[in-house]
């Protein structure tokens, strides 16, 4: 008995290490390219065989990459902060409100979720440099909150609809105005969803390539995705292998941050959103 | 402390249906009253209009003399306990407690001196620090009581509040529930399905059916008197039997022979409009062994030999189920019931639910002669189910006067 | 009474309408304006280099796209990717599903892993993978033999697929994960008692039961690998007859400069999808997540 426990337990293992060296090969691998001295970098090894840190130092010398920095940083958290917020707000008429209309915003917004995002990229070109928005941090961030929103409320919805709405009842027994009860009992309860919606749009948003790439042409508003694949070393006839895998990695550190720390919640959000819908 | 008074109160919805038509009800200061029906009779309605979640559509609320019927439910001082308890997951056990007197604005010492004597009450005091996932469904429970406790309201309002515990735990709180009532004397309205709840918990019982209030009384004298059909058979465990009854010639003909009638009934039955097909109510307990029976209690009713099917003997006494020939009685609320308990109504034959004395020899399979009481007899119209044997409110079965 | 009754009913009503109105408003404004745009657009003559030749032509950029080769070659290209790495995302995330839904041991170590690539940015993924098969650097370019891989159209078009089945089996296994909780334990006791194989089990009880979530994961993720474009770009540039129809589409805008046509695919492109959308909806009875069906699972 306790031997096929024993079995089982070491076939479940197998198969975890299978799943987790084929999750993380390509990300140690170009963390490990990103330390490699340029010397060694056509080695073709796995690991390094000397350590450096002059491909991190030289990004962040350039203004070319610590400028798509901060505009993927600020693109994306002013994106995922409206995007939440609008989110919010129709995932809970969704949820909790009678109105006609709800199917149709509920079915817009599956529509949106499945377009295709590259038909988009010939008009929003043209309208964009009609109304000035080319090139700027509006111009991508509208596109990002659009796309993010089903996303947004789809997870919120399964979100508010498991928060016991007998509470809100109890707390106006309680004596709490409309308010109060919100504020008290039910944004505590909510605060969990939001913050697991937020990090997924801020996902999303982070990752977007197609719309960085075809809405902006210089430094304004690119974003880091967008300036990897411009990336050409300082000269022209430097390598920009190890810049591009330094950058690469700088982007990668807050999405393993997230996954790290956050996993249940991430887990819980994609398949509430999926399932419940 | 207050009386509440329902004053022709409805509700109905946009799209025309009425869940409560003009309910009159009044329910006396310290009061405990129980509204019970099966799902969807329109308790909970009425129980949330009385709190003021529920808008009321037509008549009037008064809460100790005072129309309440536009004051949102902070403004009415009364208490909920809810089903699901509601307690708020991120607040622990004295913070829950706490809450409704923070809202009204209580100074810090007198709100922990209310919610600590609340806990004493409940005996609750051990579990003030824990976080409501960390108790078990019965604290749960005492502490959805203690927060409605905690703040002395005008009235409680109780939503089937024992319906998720276990069935021990049900019982044990059932008294506790009681005895807070007695101890605290605030007007309290209950609702339930459970009939064992309403007959055992309140000073009067309302019951409902389909939005409409049936019979308001003491719960003895629902058992004792019921007033129709619905009231009968929702009251009692097991239910009262019913049975198919034709008039024929003075005497009732059923599938537990003939039953003669009292001139009172014939007087009625002699109307014009009278109903030539009646259903015949009698309770388990007016049952017994004809073994058993003296010479005495025999002349008071009537006998007949049917085949035994199944004996249960609960050591007390003896429940017998024997099956009959003959039609089932049947009737709208008698389906509503049927339903409403989950009850297969779809099987052949009458059958006949008995409590017989513990000392019955009765077995299954054989034969069994059986008496029961005459007096007992409730005797129903099938089409408006209304009570025949009913004269100024009370009872006096198929043989009287 | 009834009056004031629809008072309520109005304000809620209007609250429901206030609160979804910005969110609508934006997905609307984005989305359908610009798609009707660009149907006009590409009903024109319209390149940015020769602004002045602009005018009216009706269905004439949509017969010059329709009989290109490069346009039916890209075309070709999607399908093949899309078909191929869904049907091997739904083998594999099916698999990687079971392990993160019944593992004995490490269930948070599988989880947090499987979602590395899930969250990591398809460009930086793209570039390790080129990396990886670049002769001289990776670790993997030798692994065929000498050779370019990224240099052939076959080897090319295999790692392509190769990246966008790393980077979306988690999504698809999350996706299944999620049917799989949805089938009681009971049920799978029942059916060992009754002397099902596992196999038997998999097949004949989860597989049912998880149907409408398998549906669901298939119908997004074939519309999602239809959009294919990161990974080309940054793995071929579209080199070797290895563009998609997203890749051909922003070459004709940005390098081509070409609205008309680059309009014309956005169309296409469109349309295309709407039609697999609707199949999926129509043929397999897809319940969108949402839909009053979705929630009664």
């Amino acid at each position: 008995m306790a031997d096929t426990t024993t079995r089982a337990k070491l076939r479940w293992g197998l198969l975890d290490v299978i799943v987790v060296v084929f999750a993380l090969v390509p990300v140690l691998w170009i963390a490990s390219l990103s330390f490699k001295t340029p010397a060694t970098l056509t080695d073709g090894r796995f690991w390094p065989r000397e350590w450096t840190l002059d491909n991190y130092r030289s990004i962040f010398d350039t203004d070319q990459f610590v400028r798509a920095l901060v505009n993927s940083i600020g693109i994306a958290l002013i994106a995922t902060l409206v995007a939440v917020v609008l989110g919010a707000m129709a995932a809970y008429a969704i949820s909790r409100l009678d109105f006609p209309g709800k199917k149709l915003l509920v079915g817009v917004s599956l529509l949106i979720a499945m377009f295709p995002q590259v038909s988009l990229v010939s008009p929003l070109f043209e309208i964009e440099r009609q109304l000035g928005l080319f090139d700027t941090w509006p111009g991508l961030i509208l596109p990002y909150i659009t796309f993010a929103l089903p996303l947004a409320i789809y997870t919120l919805s399964a979100f508010f609809k498991q928060i016991p709405w007998d509470l809100e009842k109890a707390a106006k027994m309680d004596g709490a105005t409309q308010g109060q009860a919100f504020r008290r009992v039910i944004a505590p309860l909510a605060a969990p969803g939001l913050f697991t919606t937020a990090i997924l749009v801020f996902i999303f948003c982070w990752n977007d390539f197609l719309f960085a790439i075809t809405l902006t042409s210089t430094e304004r508003a690119r974003t880091v995705p967008v300036a990897l694949s411009f990336f050409t070393g300082e000269s022209q006839f430097e390598d920009p292998t190890g810049a591009i895998c330094a950058a690469a990695v700088v982007i990668t550190v807050p999405i393993i941050a997230f996954v790290l720390f956050f996993q249940r919640r991430i887990v819980s959000g994609l398949t509430s959103g999926a399932v419940k819908g | 402390m207050a009386d509440i008074v329902l004053d022709k109160v409805s509700k109905s919805f946009p799209d025309g249906t009425v869940a409560v038509q003009d309910v009159d009800l009044e329910i006396a200061d310290g009061e405990f009253v129980i509204l019970v029906g099966p799902s969807g009779c329109g308790k909970s309605t009425t129980l949330n209009m009385i709190a003021g979640l529920e808008d009321i559509s037509s008549g009037e609320l008064r809460i100790g003399g005072q129309r309440v019927n536009d004051k949102a439910p902070r403004d009415r001082d009364i208490a909920m306990v809810f089903q699901s308890y509601a307690l708020y997951p991120n607040m622990t056990v004295r913070e829950n407690m706490a809450f409704p007197l923070k809202l009204a604005k209580l100074d810090k010492e007198t709100i922990d001196a209310k919610v600590d004597e609340a806990a004493k009450v409940l005996e609750l005091t051990p579990l003030l620090d824990r976080k409501p996932a960390n108790l078990s469904g019965g604290q749960r429970q005492r502490v959805a009581m203690g927060r409605a406790i905690v703040r002395q309201p005008k009235a409680f309002l109780m939503d089937e509040p024992l319906s998720n515990l276990d069935a021990k735990l049900r019982v044990q709180m059932r008294t506790v529930v009681s005895r807070l009532q007695k101890q605290l004397g605030t007007t309290t309205v209950y609702v339930t399905h459970d009939q064992t709840e309403a007959m055992t918990l309140g000073d009067r019982v309302v019951i409902m059916r389909g939005g409409a209030i049936q019979q308001v009384g003491p719960p003895q004298e629902l058992y004792d008197h019921p007033r129709n059909l619905f009231v009968a058979g929702f009251i009692g465990s097991p239910s009262m039997n019913f049975l198919h009854a034709a008039v024929d010639d003075g005497t009732l003909r059923t599938a537990v022979g003939d039953v003669p009638i009292g001139d009172r009934i014939r007087r009625e039955l002699e109307a014009g409009d009278a109903p030539r097909e009646l259903i015949l109510g009698i309770r388990p307990e007016h049952f017994e062994d004809a073994e058993l029976v003296d010479d005495d209690t025999r002349r008071r009713g009537a006998e007949f030999t049917a085949p035994v099917d199944i004996v249960e003997s609960m050591g007390s006494d003896k429940y017998v189920y024997f099956t009959l020939e003959g039609e089932r009685a049947s009737a709208a609320e008698l389906e509503e019931l049927a339903a409403d308990a989950g009850a297969d109504f779809s099987g052949g034959g009458a059958s006949l639910v008995t409590r017989l004395s513990a000392e019955s020899t009765v077995r299954e399979g054989e034969d069994r002669r059986v008496w029961f009481n005459l007096e007992k007899i409730h005797l129903f119209d099938p089409s408006t189910g209304r009570n025949l044997t009913l004269h100024e409110g009370r009872s006096s079965g198929a043989l009287a006067d | 009474m009834s009056g004031k009754l629809s008072e309520n009913k109005k304000a809620e009503r209007k609250l429901g309408w206030l609160l979804c109105a910005p969110a609508a408003l934006v997905m609307v404004l984005v989305t359908a304006y610009p798609i009707g745009y660009s149907i006009w657009l590409s009903l024109q003559r319209y390149d940015l280099r020769f602004p002045d030749e602009r005018k009216f032509i009706g269905l004439e950029n949509y017969a010059t796209v329709l009989t290109n080769e490069f346009w039916w070659t890209a075309f070709g290209v999607t399908m093949l990717i899309t078909v191929v790495t869904v049907a091997v995302e739904l083998v594999l995330g099916m698999g990687l599903a079971l392990i993160m839904h019944r593992t004995l041991v490490g269930r948070g170590i599988v989880r947090t892993a499987a979602l590395i690539p899930y969250g990591i940015v398809t460009v930086v993924a793209a570039f390790s993978w080129r990396y990886a098969w670049t002769p001289g650097t990776g670790y993997l370019a030798n692994l065929f033999g000498d050779g370019a891989p990224l240099t052939e159209r076959a080897s090319s078009l295999a790692i392509i697929m190769l990246a966008e089945i790393w980077k979306t089996t988690p999504f698809m296994a999350l996706l299944l994960m999620a049917g799989l909780a949805l089938v009681p334990e009971d049920l799978l006791k029942a059916a060992s008692t009754d002397g099902a194989t596992a196999w038997q089990r998999f097949t004949k009880v989860m597989l049912p039961v998880m149907k409408p979530a398998i549906l669901v994961a298939l119908l997004f993720r074939t519309l999602d690998a239809f959009r294919v474009f990161d990974n080309i770009y940054v793995l071929t540039a579209g080199g070797n007859e290895t563009s998609s129809v997203s890749m051909l589409a922003y070459n004709n805008l940005i390098r081509g400069l070409n609205l008309g046509i680059g309009s014309t695919m956005s169309v296409l492109i469109f349309l295309t999808v709407a039609v697999i959308a609707f199949v999926f909806v129509k043929l397999f009875g897809t319940a969108a997540p949402g839909s009053d069906d979705g929630e009664r699972r």
